[in-house]
């Protein structure tokens, strides 16, 4: 069968901030067949997003096509003139983008903007593309496919979101669909959804379809073959099973060795000796939130009577999907976030809530490592500067003896001694993040909050710094707090993990323990929704997971009883929609907040299979 | 919640006001001396200075005087002009229509005109049409309202003869003195205005075409005028309509420039010639209904942005 | 090429690069040179003094009677008063902007770092003058204390300072909010140390490009007062009451009329063109950083 789509030797440039012209994509050249999916894999800046929206003669601002071509058909869409493009965009070949909050317009509804296609294409009449728009919503199993419509974009959650612009997309029944990213914006819970509805599209419409993401899980999930890009040059290219099992190139070789295996209680997490000595830090009946403070509570509380234990020197995780608390919980034992209800013990000692009436000893000894390399430096400081200022404010160290430390600090995250004399903004993300460790490091604290330190970075500089951490950890007798909403990397590095949902700890214990059951069954749909390496997964986890698919999968924050009671599927009627789940403490202190009893707990279906 | 935004956001500008006349009233006793000595002048004897401090009530405490002050705002009262004794509302009401309707029909010509070129412009980024705009508007700008009115005056009163440079009307004015009389002025408005204007519709229109919204618009092969229109426009409206009232602030400006250049017998002018006389109670009136006008004209802004947004009309 | 990814780091630079001005830009920086020597050398380069009448004619026209640009309403050298007219005008609305920016700075980064109370009293305080059109308050401050120089200059430096304060508070929220100051708090650090080691350094570059702008609006300000005849008076001259003066001449198309006004417009003109120029520069970053 003939290509539907053709790239030959395609050459792109990009603008930098000194307003000259560098190469962005060299030469790539692809096809992509009907009724296939084609992904193209790499990292941040490898050109994956640019060479895709060339399929639809599409430059971003900024950017610019410079040789090769680029046919659609048959056709070379780039010589084609603006009303040839326009004719074809959207009609043969759709966008699903990476945010579908900000791709839809707020002020129109979802109906308004999901018939706009066939109208503007004059492909069908209005009445047939409302039932049409209606059908596709059913078929991606929308709640209410016949009232959607009428809503606006942000009465919609996120997860409908992304599955809505796979209906916008398919209005005008295109031949090509590019997809970008479309799942990066969304929880791991909401995504198994959608990326099962895009795949069920797919395969009806008999399209053919380019996948762009950096996420190999979900490639094995969607992908027939396999693009490996690198700084705008393919690096390899072949079948899904082939890339993922015998990658050939050096490079597809590292991505895969960066890739950390889904979360097994088998062999993960380094076992803890045992935890009878006290907490280094423990947090007791936290109650926090922003806004000022009205009659003893916060505007928005945030976090709901959390305890956690810290032990000495371990790396304890915290896991939870996107707004449930966990930044929080990190500037509420800094500090930065006073809590207004419970309490901060340092080797039991009760901490002032706000950081301002903390003694200097005290903050000494708990660190904080944010998950922005970018805007965690001073810009207009050198790196000596930075990880001297703690050096000189907490242990008193100038000039020489100071420098010579700065060196130290720099040798051991990995990095030249000789980095002291740049600004941030000469440093690579990984090596930004390396020296916010090495500022961490230069306190010499007894515990370390490391909030999504690698969710900004790459999958390869990632886990360097995984790994830089996991040294750390074993040479130094420091506690790590490592936040993160990837349950696989927590799962990898830490001795305990916390598990949070909306402002509550949901289960914490021993890594081991809450990889295997009894389950919370919070953590059983969050260990089950991580996509594992392998084709077919997508479909194993639907047969398992039939029963659940009618779930909300909105959050409600605040509500009485049980936080996770709108998605539970073992949810107790009268009770749990009511009544705080009590807290079940198991050995090893494993603690599993839930009204069933244990023994439920452990016969509910298993995770794998 | 729009009711409730918006009956705030009323409130607010009533407190607002309010906050004003005490400023407007208040910023007066800073000073050593009161009106008395400004009445009579430096020659004044103790006595004068007593009879008349008793005549005008300023013995009475400062509190009270504003609350008698604002009262008569409230009513319309708002006591004598001290030079001449006359009723300052009465001064004032016969020269409003004539400031408002300079104000009036320079915004009706610069609003849709600024607006038309602003979106043009953005419609077409880096094009000539908008480079000439850019850097046009950045010309207009530099240049002081006086700068325009001189070379209107020079250009069109002397060179071409078409209008008088003075704008004298007599007591029954014609439709054609009325317009003859208007024209130079008027012009000189509609440019001072025109180029903040333009220049900022321009802005908030490019800053919501940048938007990923209209990424995929454009990628749903969606024709360039029904995304300027459907897509762009509802969005840009509420910044759109915060331009227009941010630029009312030039516009007050060029009115009391304009009706000075021009000796035009409007509310500005009488407010200018009071504070060169230094009559204050007419310089306090004349400052209280430009900044009610402002203000309200802010208020309106914000309540047309409050009830364009969607995220408020449709909530969740 | 063999990939190393992560490994490698961006080549230190640290030469100083000229900005790529463009003819235009240097043409204003020219201007503004020019301006600037007049201002400071008026007494040595001003044929006469700016008071003294020295021709019988009034609106002679240019280079008559051996004066350069001709004379105003009264006889005076037009040249010289213009000379004499920068350093006044200029300078005025310079030290203005500056009393703006000590004042707007100092109670901006106040109000932006201690946030909560101080903040709320000072934000409001500053609100309620920015409610007023700009014109209308300073006809009030101008019909409240007179026009001696020492009057219009705080009258113009407070109301620009109120502007001021708004950009030096959004700046202080700004970087407040930034991890690298979350991270100094978290260590211990005192608002003081956070406020000039952190804030000012990042404040630095938007406040002078502010400065710019805020110095155009000086002059109009100044100009239009002078122009209504609330400004500068006489006998000093200064470009807005200059016009004024010789609005008569208008006329007989008198350069007097015109070219103090048109030296009104050369100094902003190239101030605007500089700063946009430089916002222009900023906002091309910003985009570029979008694109990559
Ligand atoms: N300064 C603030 N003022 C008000 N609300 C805030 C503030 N910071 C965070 N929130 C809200 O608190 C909630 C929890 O935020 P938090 O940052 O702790 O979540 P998170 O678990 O770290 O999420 P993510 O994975 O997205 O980083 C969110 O709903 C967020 O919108
Ligand atoms: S308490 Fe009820 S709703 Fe909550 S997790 Fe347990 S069973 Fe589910
Ligand atoms: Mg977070």
């Amino acid at each position: 069968m003939s290509a539907l789509l053709r790239i030959e030797d395609l050459h792109m440039e990009g603008r930098r901030p000194t307003g000259e012209w560098m190469p962005i994509v060299r030469g790539v050249s692809l096809e992509a067949r009907r009724g296939e999916v084609l992904a193209l894999i790499g990292e941040s800046g490898a050109g994956k997003s640019t060479i895709a929206l060339s399929s639809l003669a599409y430059a971003r601002p900024g950017c610019r096509f410079t040789g090769g071509e680029v046919l659609f058909d048959g056709t070379p869409v780039l010589d084609l003139s603006l009303e040839q493009k326009r004719e074809m965009r959207g009609r043969r070949v759709a966008y699903i983008a990476q945010s579908a909050a900000a791709a839809f317009n707020v002020a129109h509804t979802l109906a308004a903007q999901i018939t706009e296609g066939p109208a503007v294409h004059g492909t069908m009449p209005q009445a047939e593309a409302d039932t049409q728009m209606v059908d596709l919503a059913r078929r991606m199993r929308l709640p209410e496919p016949e009232r959607i419509g009428r809503k606006y974009p942000h009465q919609v959650s996120g997860g409908q979101l992304q599955r809505l612009l796979a209906v916008m997309a398919m209005s005008c029944g295109p031949d090509l669909l590019v997809f970008d990213e479309p799942t990066t914006a969304i929880d791991v819970t909401t995504q198994v959804e959608v990326l099962a509805a895009f795949k069920d599209v797919i395969r009806e419409s008999g399209a053919a379809a380019l996948y762009v993401t950096h996420d190999l899980a979900v490639v094995a999930q969607m992908a027939d073959r396999i693009i490996v890009l690198y700084g705008g040059e393919i690096m390899e290219q072949g079948g899904t099973d082939q890339i993922l099992h015998e990658p050939r190139h050096d490079y597809t070789r590292q991505l895969m060795a960066a890739v950390r295996p889904p979360p097994r209680a088998s062999g993960s997490g380094a076992d803890l000796e045992s935890s009878a000595q006290p907490p280094v830090l423990s947090l007791q009946g936290i109650d926090a939130g922003y806004g000022g403070v009205k009659g003893g509570k916060p505007g928005v509380q945030i976090l709901f009577d959390v305890d956690v234990d810290i032990p000495r020197g371990q790396a304890v995780g915290v896991i939870g999907e996107s707004g449930c608390g966990k930044s929080t919980m990190a500037r509420v034992i800094s500090g930065l976030t006073p809590s207004f209800e419970g309490e901060v013990r340092l080797d039991g000692k009760t901490l002032p809530p706000d950081v301002k009436h903390r003694d200097k000893k005290d903050l000494q000894r708990v660190q904080l490592v944010l998950q922005m390399p970018d805007v965690s430096f001073n810009p207009k400081k050198l790196v000596a500067q930075a990880l001297g200022r703690p050096l000189e404010f907490y242990l008193g160290m100038t000039g020489a003896e100071r420098d010579r430390r700065v060196g130290e600090l720099l040798n051991m995250v990995e990095l030249p001694a000789d980095y002291a004399g740049r600004f941030p903004h000469e440093l690579s993300g990984g090596e930004k993040q390396r020296v916010n460790l090495a500022r961490a490091l230069a306190a010499e604290p007894d515990v370390i909050l490391c909030d999504e330190v690698t969710s900004a970075l790459d999958t390869v500089v990632g886990a360097a710094i995984i790994k830089l951490l996991e040294s750390l950890q074993e040479r130094l007798d420091t506690a790590f707090v490592f936040i993160s909403h990837d349950l696989s990397t927590v799962a990898s590095f830490a001795n305990r993990i916390v598990v949070l949902y909306a402002g509550r700890v949901a289960e914490q214990g021993p890594t081991r323990r809450i990889l295997s059951p009894p389950y919370h069954p919070y953590t059983r749909l969050l260990l089950s929704s991580v996509p594992e390496m392998r084709t077919g997964w997508l479909e194993d986890h639907r047969a398992t997971r039939e029963a659940e698919q009618a779930m909300a999968d909105v959050v409600n924050i605040g509500l009485t009883g049980c936080p996770f009671h709108t998605r539970c599927p073992l949810m107790i009627p009268g009770t749990c929609d009511v009544k705080r789940p009590p807290v079940h403490r198991l050995e090893e202190d494993h603690r599993i907040a839930c009204h069933r009893e244990i023994g439920e707990l452990q016969e509910a279906p298993g995770v794998h299979g | 919640m729009i009711a409730n935004l918006i009956v705030r956001r009323l409130v607010l500008g009533v407190i607002t006001i309010w906050v004003m006349s005490a400023l407007v009233f208040f910023g007066i006793e800073i000073l050593p001396g009161d009106v008395a000595d400004a009445i009579l002048g430096q020659g004044a004897t103790e006595e004068t200075l007593h009879a008349i401090r008793e005549e005008l009530g300023l013995y009475r405490p400062a509190y009270v005087r504003y609350l008698d002050w604002l009262g008569g705002l409230l009513r319309g009262e708002v006591g004598e002009a001290l030079g001449t004794g006359r009723s300052i509302a009465e001064m004032i009401g016969i020269r409003l229509p004539t400031t408002l309707t300079l104000g009036g029909l320079t915004a009706a010509i610069a609003v849709p005109l600024a607006l038309s070129l602003g979106l043009i412009a953005a419609m077409y980024p880096g094009s000539l049409f908008d480079r000439a705009i850019t850097f046009g508007t950045l010309i207009v700008i530099s240049g002081p309202e006086f700068l325009i009115a001189t070379l209107l005056v020079m250009l069109f009163a002397i060179e071409l003869r078409w209008v008088p440079a003075v704008s004298y009307l007599s007591q029954d004015p014609t439709f054609q003195q009325i317009a003859r009389a208007m024209l130079l002025p008027v012009m000189t408005l509609v440019f001072a205005v025109l180029a903040p204007m333009t220049r900022m519709t321009r802005s908030a229109v490019l800053n919501v075409m940048a938007s990923p919204a209209i990424e995929m618009a454009i990628l749903k092969g969606v024709p360039r005028m029904r995304i300027v229109l459907w897509h762009a426009l509802p969005n840009a409206f509420a910044p759109i309509v915060n331009v227009i009232a941010i630029n009312l602030a030039y516009l007050i400006t060029g009115v009391v420039v304009v009706e000075v250049i021009f000796s035009f017998p409007g509310v500005a002018k009488l407010m200018v010639d009071g504070v060169q006389s230094r009559d204050i109670p007419v310089v306090q009136a004349c400052a209280m209904l430009f900044c009610a006008i402002y203000i309200g004209f802010y208020i309106l802004a914000d309540v047309i942005s409050i009830v364009s947004n969607p995220r408020l009309r449709h909530p969740k | 090429m063999s990939p190393a990814p992560g490994a490698t780091a961006a080549p230190v630079r640290r030469e100083f690069r000229f900005p790529p001005l463009g003819v235009y830009g240097y043409v204003c920086i020219a201007v503004l040179l020019f301006w600037l020597f007049a201002a400071l050398f008026a007494p040595y380069i001003a044929p006469h003094t700016e008071s003294a009448i020295v021709t019988g004619t009034s609106f002679a026209p240019i280079g008559d009677e051996g004066l350069l640009l001709g004379s105003d309403y009264l006889g005076r050298d037009l040249a010289s008063r213009l000379i004499y007219g920068a350093r006044t005008t200029l300078t005025l609305a310079l030290v203005a902007t500056i009393l703006a920016f000590v004042l707007g700075v100092v109670t901006g980064f106040i109000a932006g770092i201690a946030g909560g109370w101080t903040d709320s009293v000072i934000s409001r305080v500053v609100d309620a003058f920015i409610s007023f059109p700009t014109i209308m308050l300073a006809l009030l401050i101008v019909s409240i204390f007179g026009t001696s120089l020492a009057a219009l200059v705080c009258a113009i430096g407070f109301i620009e300072a109120t502007r001021v304060f708004r950009i030096s508070r959004a700046l202080a929220v700004n970087t407040m909010t930034q991890d690298f100051v979350e991270v100094a708090r978290a260590r211990g650090e005192s608002l003081w140390w956070i406020l000039w080691n952190e804030v000012f350094p990042n404040a630095f570059v938007p406040l002078s490009t502010d400065f710019g702008l805020r110095y155009t609006f000086s002059i109009l300000l100044l100009s239009a007062l002078s122009f209504l005849g609330l400004g500068v008076q006489p006998p000093y001259a200064d470009w807005g009451s200059m016009v004024k003066d010789n609005m008569t001449g208008i006329f007989v198309g008198a350069a007097a009329v015109l070219l103090p006004a048109l030296a009104i417009f050369t100094v902003t003109l190239s101030i605007n063109f500089l700063v946009d120029w430089n916002l222009a520069r900023a906002q091309k970053d910003i985009s570029d950083e979008l694109v990559k």
